[in-house]
């Protein structure tokens, strides 16, 4: 336990510290909601799910500012490995699977930050906590999404060389992770060849989670929202762990 | 007299490179010990696998006693090391970077802060320990690195390459550093480089390596001897003329090389008038001579026939070659 939080605390460190890294990753996530919220709030028609587009899209927003944050987080250990830093911790006398599990809870915690931040901005907009067992069940799901997407990363990270594929990653997985999620739109609504599709992704259950937490509407059930996102973030862990493993310097 | 690195046949193979070639060597405890050698020759391939960052293909080795294949976490306890390239987190400060080393190798609280103070003042980063390590020059960053991996308290520290980099005024003061680390707290240290003058003025012994095999080791001062006196060395157009003239029975050693004549002999100023009276009598022309103690550059061009920057040309040239083979570029 000592080592992870000492990897954690290094995260935290740093997270603190990167006040433009803070803001810059806010940043999207925000004007999302302000662009396409307030554009799109009066054409738009939810049919069943209330008149109000923001409310639906605040949630798909604190998703996508945790999904991004974390993935980031995990995928920074190239970083680390190209600057050196890696060696420092891999020689140390500790295990390859603590110094991940370090990272993920690193990566993790301030990728929950970043969404409670839109979370807190969303409530100047106009959204309205439910209830307070209503906001934990979102804040879970978040914590959820924050563990499973920075051991994605993590595992993105061991099998990278350099930074060369960032680019690739994050426009040929991460967005369309994002896009599928039905963080932006009903996913009821969709044609009947993109509807499977969106199960397919896991975020689509940590939106809708969120969704049914902030909103207490959702699309799917909860609970399978929290068997599917679960077992994604065990799954993403141990393969994560599996792979930072196998890192060589 | 304790033994702190035991090696036996230790081999790493690359694909079809043979990095480190079934070397063997012991280093008694205390001692500085220096793997002197070109770029590519299997020092830091060797420092790896010491240091349990890289599997040996064959052989052992024992640092303080613990197989390093064995148990690597009782190896990585008892060594520190200081890699070529730089390990820290630069937007972390000093102190915590010592904290965060601390904190890895699990050393209590109140021990740990007694001994990062006591360390950043021997390294004299005390004033310095709360700004961020970006700030820092390259020497700083040096010393900082050396401090952490003295942390723990390491009976074997590793120095990859220690002073790389590093302008002379810097190298001389970590030079010192580290000859006053060794005397004072018996660490033994194991560093690396390609620098002649490094491994004459620290080491205790030498081990001169290329292509991954030891070829010499021994004292400095015993290497240099080897050579046989002083050097003389002669440009000059016609070298093999110089050779054929100089049949002199003092001459302990000759060697062609670049277009210079490299002459190993005792009492090198008594006879430099004949040398040249020789030469001159041959109509050989001279274009410069001079005459020099010998140094470590001068044992690896009589062990190899090549000087250090030479070899480190024609080993990149095969490690090259090796990438292409291995479908990289």
């Amino acid at each position: 336990m000592d080592i992870i939080y000492t990897i954690w605390l290094r995260s935290m460190k740093r997270f603190i510290r990167s006040k433009s890294r803070i803001i810059g990753s806010i940043a999207m996530p925000l004007f999302f909601l302000l662009f396409l919220g307030f554009g799109l709030n009066s054409v738009v028609n939810l049919p069943g799910l209330g008149e109000n587009y923001i409310q639906f899209l605040i949630p798909g927003m604190v998703a996508m500012s945790v999904l991004f944050t974390s993935v980031f987080s995990g995928i920074q250990i190239i970083w680390d490995k190209q600057f050196g830093f890696l060696k420092e911790t891999l020689v140390a006398p500790v295990t390859r699977l603590e110094i991940m599990l370090g990272q993920t809870a690193g990566g993790a915690t301030t990728a929950v930050i970043q969404g409670l931040m839109i979370l807190i901005l969303s409530l100047l907009i106009g959204l309205s906590i439910q209830t307070i067992p209503g906001f934990l069940i979102a804040i879970g799901f978040m914590v959820l999404i924050g563990i499973g997407f920075t051991a994605f990363g993590i595992a993105i990270a061991s099998s990278m060389e350099d930074m060369n594929g960032f680019q690739l990653i994050m426009n040929f997985v991460i967005f369309p992770i994002f896009g599928l999620s039905g963080a932006l739109f009903p996913i009821s609504s969709l044609p009947g060849w993109l509807g499977p599709i969106t199960m397919l992704d896991p975020l689509t259950y940590g939106v809708e989670g969120i969704r049914y937490g902030l909103t207490g509407v959702s699309q799917i059930n909860p609970v399978i929202c929290f068997a599917v996102i679960g077992g994604f973030t065990v799954a993403m862990t141990a393969i994560g762990a599996y792979l930072f493993r196998k890192i060589a310097i | 007299m304790t033994i702190a690195i035991h090696v036996e046949n230790l081999t790493r193979r690359f694909n079809d490179l043979v990095a480190v070639d079934h070397i063997s060597f012991e280093i008694a405890q205390g001692e500085i010990f220096g793997l002197l050698g070109p770029n590519g020759a299997g020092k830091t391939t060797t420092l790896s696998m010491l240091a349990t960052m890289l599997k040996p293909s064959e052989g052992t080795a024992m640092v303080n006693g613990i197989d390093v294949e064995r148990d690597e976490d009782g190896v990585r306890r008892s060594i520190g090391i200081v890699f070529q390239d730089q390990s820290l987190d630069e937007e972390l400060t000093a102190w915590e970077n010592m904290d965060f080393h601390g904190r890895l190798y699990r050393i209590p609280s109140d021990i740990r802060n007694l001994r990062i103070d006591e360390l950043l003042k021997l390294v004299e980063l005390f004033d310095r320990k709360d700004d961020i390590v970006k700030t820092f020059s390259g020497g700083m960053r040096r010393r900082l690195e050396i401090a952490r991996g003295l942390l723990h308290h390491p009976s074997v520290l590793f120095l990859d390459e220690p002073t790389l980099g590093l302008d002379p005024q810097t190298r001389n003061h970590l030079w010192q550093y580290i000859a006053t680390l060794s005397r004072e707290k018996g660490i033994t240290i194991i560093l690396t480089t390609h620098y002649m003058e490094e491994a004459d003025r620290l080491c205790n012994r030498v081990a001169i390596i290329d292509h991954g095999k030891i070829i010499a080791l021994d004292t400095p001062g015993n290497l240099k001897d080897g050579i046989g006196g002083d050097v003389i060395t002669i440009k000059s157009p016609e070298t093999a003329k110089i050779v054929e003239t100089l049949k002199e029975p003092w001459i302990n050693r000759m060697d062609t090389h670049e277009g210079e004549v490299v002459i190993s002999l005792r009492n090198a100023e008594q006879h430099l008038s004949t040398i040249v009276t020789l030469i001159v009598a041959r109509q050989i022309p001279i274009s410069s001579i001079s005459i020099h103690k010998p140094t470590l550059e001068d044992v690896f061009l009589s062990f190899t026939g090549k000087t250090i920057r030479e070899q480190e040309a024609s080993t990149t040239e095969i490690m090259r070659q090796q990438m292409k083979k291995m479908g990289r570029h």
